[in-house]
């Protein structure tokens, strides 16, 4: 039954440690470039749904449904494959030339992916702020932009954390669908080790054992932001989606 | 930059009719076999007992902070060495969809089950039902009706999860696309096609689970 003899010291050998240790790097960077970007546009989508203005919400409306329901992987080898052949050609070779475009293609897919849940979130926040606060904004003087500036959308974010956090634990772990288009991230890392050592499982402890040590560091961090944030009395801490 | 030709859809519908089947397929197994599993695992989460709860919640709590993908490896790998034969591309993609989406899942029944409030326990209790006809007749069907929104989310979620079979080669709707782009070099119209159809499914889930909490937050 057993016959797989394990060898745990391949994980920190020359060259294998190096490339994991690298492919840890690519993965923070990716995670952290994607969830910052996800999280603007996240906003301002998700403020666009629930806008005075019928057009804003339309476009807001259809971009969460769109992004939301096609699988990521799929987004991102349409963005990959798809998007550059229809792209007039000087742009592509422009594109095709940069120095890491695998990297900033799924910076793109993932961005975009995400910030359309995030955009959900943002709304339903948004939408549990009651209206009398809405009302006592605009009657103090506020305009429509102040007020979101300055009183929905802080409040929201409070309430929002706990969603917000999960959504982050996420995509950390979607940054692995980069391995598909040949990202050096950790995943990728993991299986290259395994090509070269036939090593598989301790690569793929390896692996799990970086994707635990994120979640359990965002979990931290993020939980220290949210005591530090919440409205007393108000939230409790929630379980989130993926 | 090409002209479209739709054509390739055409020429290759089998094949990739084939490839969607399997995505049903293997969406069929995730979504049932995690439920199932979720629920136990989920009921055990709420246990008392020292040795159901730690390693449920362990289980849990491991699963969910690993990618897909990485757990999709895992059985890939470890299943060969366990039973020192391989079990194919499909059944190891079965087994890792299954535990990943009962993590999941188990999290929807755990908090379905504690939003029922205790005052309705101890109201069955102190009508003389046993803690069996209290579960089967109190508990559960509420709790049930709390979660039906989440679990139809869940399942939408699980569904797009198929597609990252995709890295083991399975031949699910999304890579027999990429077997198709590989040979005609068609990859606008076949992605697209893929987005389209995951699209349609998905939003038509999701509106429906959208429904449901309307229906829901009508009840109450």
């Amino acid at each position: 039954m057993l016959s797989y003899h394990f060898n745990w010291s391949i994980i920190w050998t020359e060259p294998y440690g190096r490339w994991m240790l690298q492919g840890i790097w690519v993965t923070i960077k990716l995670g952290i470039i994607c969830w910052f970007i996800a999280l603007i546009l996240g906003i301002i989508i998700g403020t666009f749904r629930v806008a005075p203005f019928r057009p804003l919400r339309m476009f807001g409306a259809i971009y969460t449904e769109v992004f939301r329901d096609i699988p990521p992987l799929v987004q991102l080898l349409f963005w990959y494959f798809a998007v550059p052949s229809i792209l007039p050609k000087s742009i592509g070779m422009w594109f095709y030339r940069l120095s890491n475009a695998d990297f900033w293609i799924v910076v793109l897919a993932l961005s975009i992916y995400t910030s359309s849940r995030i955009a959900e979130h943002i709304r339903a926040g948004i939408k549990s702020i009651s209206q009398d606060l809405f009302h006592a904004a605009l009657s103090t003087g506020f305009t429509h932009f102040q007020t979101y500036r300055y009183i929905i959308i802080p409040y929201a974010v409070r309430i929002m954390m706990p969603p917000l956090t999960a959504e982050c634990l996420t995509t950390f772990k979607n940054t692995s669908l980069a391995m598909t288009v040949g990202v050096l991230e950790t995943t990728f890392m993991s299986r290259q080790i395994e090509a070269y050592t036939f090593h598989g499982i301790e690569a793929t402890t390896a692996a799990s054992v970086v994707y635990m040590g994120i979640t359990l560091t965002v979990v931290i961090l993020l939980g220290l932001i949210e005591k530090r944030l919440a409205v007393p009395g108000l939230i409790t801490r929630s379980e989130g989606g993926r | 930059m090409g002209s479209f030709d739709w054509r390739v859809i055409q020429n290759n519908l089998p094949f990739l009719m084939q490839g969607l089947l399997t995505t049903f397929q293997l969406a069929l197994v995730g979504i049932s076999g995690g439920f199932l599993l979720g629920i136990l695992v989920g009921m055990a989460r709420l246990s008392s007992i020292k040795v159901i709860y730690y390693p449920a919640t362990a289980f849990v709590n491991v699963t969910r902070s690993l990618p897909l993908i990485l757990v999709i490896f895992w059985f890939y790998f470890l299943v060969p060495v366990l039973l020192g034969r391989s079990i194919g591309d499909f059944s190891s993609a079965c087994v890792a969809f299954v535990a990943f989406e009962a993590a999941y899942f188990a999290e929807i029944v755990r908090a379905g089950i504690q939003s029922v409030s205790t005052g309705q326990m101890q109201a069955a209790y102190s009508t003389g039902f046993d803690y069996r006809l209290t579960m089967r007749y109190i508990i559960v069907p509420q709790a049930l009706r709390n979660m039906q929104p989440s679990l139809l989310t869940q399942s939408v979620i699980a569904f797009q999860d198929t597609s990252l079979a995709y890295v083991i080669g399975l031949n699910e709707f999304l890579h027999s696309a990429s077997i198709v782009d590989a040979r005609e070099m068609r990859s606008v119209e076949l992605y697209t096609l893929v987005g389209v159809v995951y699209f349609l499914i998905c939003f038509e889930m999701s509106m429906l689970a959208k429904r449901l909490e309307a229906k829901k937050g009508h009840g109450q």
